[in-house]
C-alpha cells in the first residue's frame, strides 16, 4: 500500500454537509469502467453540466483548485454506500488527504486501505482551515498550500498555523509503513484457527450449515 | 458475575480473535455475503495476491445489485454486468461458495435473502460490500458493511479489525398511528437527529413499539441505520425472531436448535447497562413520511410544507436547502402533498419483502395507477416473488395497472440500467434520495410501500391517510 508520512499540497473548500458516495462515483460507472480510470468521474453530477461540458462554476473546477491535493470538507463526508471506488475516484483525481468534522463510517476504514488520509477535526477548526484555503479561485496560481504531517500528526497552514490531530494507532502507523494488512493477519492464523476450534464447541450452529 | 453489558457488547466479545487495545480489535466474522457487483473482482484480486477463501462455507454468493429485473430475463439482458455475473458464478464455483443464481430458490437482494434463508442468525457477526448489511441487525445480528479491501481481507482471513464503536440506543415508545409503518417511524428518526447523528456508533433499536414489530418491519428499521450515519443497527432477539427463524432452511435443528436458543436468550441489553447516547421517540406523533430533498434526513410529515431555506440559520445548511429544493424542482413553504409524480418504485433491501408487498397491496387493490405514471413492483427475492404470487398480489398490482417484475436491486441504486429518467419524479420505497441515486437528475422521494402505492394512483404525492383500505 501506498506509504503517507508527510504530504504538501493545495487544499480546495468544499464546505457542505453529508457529501455522499453516489455523488463521488456513479455506482453505474463501476460496473464496466476499471479501478484506474475512474478520476474523470468523480464527482460527475457536480463537475460536468448535462450536456458532458466542465461546470465551470463547481468549485473543484476553478483554475486556484484544479491542482488540489487536500480537501476541506464538510460533516459526514464519504457517508452513504461501501464502495470502496468512491477513495480510488478522489485518489485517481489527485488528492491524498480530506479534513473534516466527521465522515461515513466505512468510507473512513476504505480511506487507510489506500493511502488516503482522513482527518477528523472540529467544525470550528475545519472552518478556520477553509477560510485559510479560500483564495482568488479564478488565478491558477492563488492556491493555498497545506502541510500535512502524520509522523507529527500537525497540519501546518498557509498562515503558519499548527492544528494537532489524532490518528489511532494502529491505522497510523499502517499509513507510515504502507502495510498490507492481510499479510499481518495470517501471521495470526493460529489465533484465528484457535478461535474457530473453540467456537466451534460454543456455537456448532454457526458452521454447520 | 459479569458486567453489564449491551446486546452489542455482548456479540462483539463473542467474536474477538484478538483484543490489540486502543479499542481495536480482531473479530471473526461468520457469514460473509458475496453480490454480483463484488465477488468476481474480489475473489480474483485475492488469487491475485496468492491466497485463498479461507472459509467457503461461511460465506454464500447471489446475484442482485447488476442484474435486470425485466419479466423473462437472462444473462444477457443487462448486457454491462453480464460480465460480472458470468464471473461471479465461475469464481464462486473455482473457491467452493455456495451461489444462490438468477431465478433460483433463494436468489435475491442480499439483505432479503440471508435472513429468509435462515443464513442470518441472532449473535452472528455478518459481514458483505454493501453498506446495508445493517439490515440483519433486525434479527439480532451484527451486520455491517464492508469497502472492496476489507472484503478481500475477510475472504483471505475470515476474520477482520475494527475499532469498538460508541453506543446508541433509539426508544420508540406508543402506537403507531394510522397509515405509520416502520418506515416512516425511522425516517423520522433521521428527520430528529440528522443524518450525522449515528457517525461512529452502533445503534440499538429498543422500546416497546420495536417489541411490537414484526421482523421484517425491524429489518427495514435497521436497514436505514446506515443513513442515520451509523454501520451498525440492531434490535435483540425475542420470541417474535425465533418465531420468524424457526422455519427457515438454514436455521439450527433439533438440539443445537435448542442450544442456540439458550444463546440467543442471553443476548439482550442487561437492564443497568448504560450508552453514550439515548434518544427517546414519541411514536404517537409520527405522521406517515415523505422526503422533499437529497438526504434521508430531509423529511417531513406528508401533510406538511416544503421548508424554506430562509428559515435555516447556518450558511452552510441554507445553501444545501436551497440546492437541494433546487435539484428536486420544489419551491419552499409549499405543501409537499400534491407534487405530480412521473414513476412509483416498490421494492429494495429497504422495502421489498412479503409485508411490504402486502401493504402496498392492499392500496393498489380495485385501483389504478394514476394516467403518465409508471410504476414497478420488484419483489426483493425469489422467495417473496412466489409467496406474494400464491396470494395473488402480482394480480393485484397487474390488475391495477402496475408492472410485476423479477428480483434484484434494480432503480434504488441503478446499477443495472434500470433507471428514473432526468428530470423526472419518483417516490420510491428505497433508502437514499441522494442526487443521482436512481439516474442521472433523477428526483426520488422515499416513503413506506403504502406511501408510494397511493402515489401511485393518485398521480402526486398523497396522504396515505385520505385512501380507504
Amino acid at each position: 500500500m501506498q506509504k503517507f508520512t508527510v504530504h504538501a499540497g493545495i487544499a480546495a473548500p468544499l464546505p457542505r454537509a453529508n457529501v455522499n458516495t453516489d455523488v463521488l462515483i456513479r455506482i453505474e460507472r463501476l460496473v464496466y469502467i476499471p479501478r484506474g480510470q475512474l478520476g474523470p468521474y468523480c464527482f460527475e453530477a457536480w463537475r460536468y453540466r448535462a450536456d458532458g461540458s466542465e461546470d465551470p462554476d463547481f468549485v473543484l473546477n476553478r483554475p486556484a483548485y484544479r491542482a488540489a491535493t487536500i480537501l476541506l470538507a464538510g460533516t459526514n463526508f464519504g457517508c452513504g454506500s461501501s464502495r470502496e471506488a468512491a477513495v480510488w475516484s478522489l485518489a485517481e483525481m489527485g488528492y491524498r488527504c480530506m479534513i473534516a468534522p466527521s465522515f461515513g463510517d466505512i468510507f473512513f476504514n476504505n480511506c487507510f486501505q489506500n493511502g488516503m488520509l482522513p482527518i477528523v477535526l472540529p467544525a470550528a477548526t475545519v472552518a478556520e482551515l477553509t477560510k485559510e484555503a479560500e483564495c482568488n479561485a479564478d488565478d491558477a496560481a492563488a492556491g493555498k498550500t497545506f502541510t500535512v504531517d502524520l509522523e507529527q500528526q500537525v497540519i501546518v497552514a498557509p498562515s503558519g498555523a499548527r492544528v494537532a490531530f489524532k490518528v489511532d494507532a494502529a491505522k497510523r502507523r499502517a499509513l507510515l509503513e504502507g502495510l498490507e494488512e492481510i499479510q499481518m493477519t495470517l501471521a495470526r492464523e493460529a489465533e484465528i484457527a484457535g478461535f474457530q476450534a473453540d467456537d466451534r464447541r460454543r456455537r456448532p450452529w454457526i458452521y454447520r450449515y | 458475575m459479569s458486567a453489564p453489558a449491551t446486546l452489542f457488547d455482548k456479540i462483539w466479545d463473542q467474536h474477538v480473535i484478538a483484543d490489540l487495545g486502543d479499542g481495536l480489535a480482531l473479530l471473526h466474522v461468520d457469514r460473509h455475503l458475496l453480490h454480483d457487483l463484488n465477488a468476481m473482482k474480489c475473489l480474483q484480486e485475492l488469487r491475485a495476491q496468492g491466497h485463498r477463501v479461507r472459509n467457503p462455507e461461511l460465506t454464500a454468493a447471489t446475484p442482485d445489485h447488476g442484474i435486470s429485473t425485466l419479466p423473462g430475463r437472462n444473462d444477457e439482458t443487462n448486457p454491462a454486468a453480464t460480465p460480472l455475473l458470468r464471473g461471479l458464478r465461475a469464481e464462486t464455483a473455482a473457491a467452493g461458495i455456495r451461489l444462490y443464481d438468477v431465478n433460483a430458490d433463494g436468489q435475491g437482494i442480499v439483505h432479503v435473502m440471508a435472513p429468509e434463508l435462515g443464513l442470518t442468525q441472532p449473535g452472528c457477526l455478518v459481514v458483505c460490500g454493501d453498506s446495508h448489511t445493517c439490515t440483519h441487525g433486525g434479527l439480532g445480528a451484527l451486520g455491517f458493511g464492508l469497502g472492496r479491501s476489507e472484503v478481500v481481507h475477510v475472504l483471505a482471513t475470515q476474520a477482520l479489525y475494527q475499532k469498538k464503536p460508541r453506543q446508541l440506543r433509539v426508544r420508540f415508545d406508543g402506537a403507531l398511528g394510522r397509515g405509520v409503518t416502520p418506515k416512516d417511524l425511522i425516517l423520522h428518526l433521521i428527520g430528529a437527529i440528522g443524518a450525522a447523528a449515528g457517525t461512529g456508533h452502533a445503534v440499538e433499536f429498543a422500546g416497546s413499539t420495536i417489541a411490537a414489530l414484526p421482523v421484517e418491519g425491524r429489518l427495514t428499521i435497521c436497514n436505514l441505520s446506515v443513513e442515520l450515519g451509523a454501520k451498525i443497527g440492531m434490535i435483540a432477539p425475542d420470541d417474535s425472531t425465533f418465531e420468524y427463524l424457526a422455519q427457515r432452511p438454514l436455521a439450527p435443528k433439533d438440539a443445537e436448535w435448542d442450544m442456540a436458543l439458550a444463546y440467543w436468550r442471553s443476548l439482550p441489553t442487561d437492564d443497568a447497562a448504560t450508552f453514550d447516547r439515548e434518544v427517546n421517540i414519541d411514536t404517537t406523533a409520527v405522521a406517515p413520511q415523505v422526503t422533499w430533498g437529497t438526504s434521508p434526513q430531509d423529511v417531513l410529515p406528508v401533510d406538511g410544507r416544503i421548508p424554506d431555506p430562509a428559515s435555516a440559520s447556518d450558511p452552510d445548511r441554507r445553501k444545501a436547502m436551497a440546492a437541494a429544493l433546487d435539484y428536486m424542482g420544489l419551491k419552499p413553504s409549499q405543501p409537499i402533498a400534491g407534487t405530480p409524480i412521473d414513476w412509483v418504485f416498490i421494492g429494495s433491501c429497504t422495502n421489498g419483502r412479503l409485508s411490504d408487498l402486502r401493504a402496498a397491496a392492499a392500496v393498489a387493490r380495485g385501483r389504478k395507477v394514476a394516467p403518465g405514471v409508471r410504476a414497478w413492483v420488484v419483489p426483493g427475492s425469489q422467495r417473496v416473488k412466489h409467496a406474494a404470487q400464491a396470494e395473488g398480489l402480482d394480480r393485484v398490482f397487474l390488475d391495477a395497472g402496475f408492472e410485476w417484475r423479477e428480483p434484484g436491486c434494480s432503480m434504488c441504486l441503478a446499477a443495472n440500467a434500470e433507471t428514473i429518467p432526468r428530470g423526472q419524479r419518483s417516490v420510491s420505497t428505497t433508502n437514499r434520495n441522494f442526487e443521482g441515486r436512481q439516474g442521472p437528475g433523477a428526483r426520488t422521494h422515499l416513503a413506506s410501500p403504502a406511501m408510494a402505492a397511493a402515489a401511485a394512483v393518485r398521480g402526486c404525492i398523497t396522504d396515505v391517510r385520505e385512501l380507504p383500505v
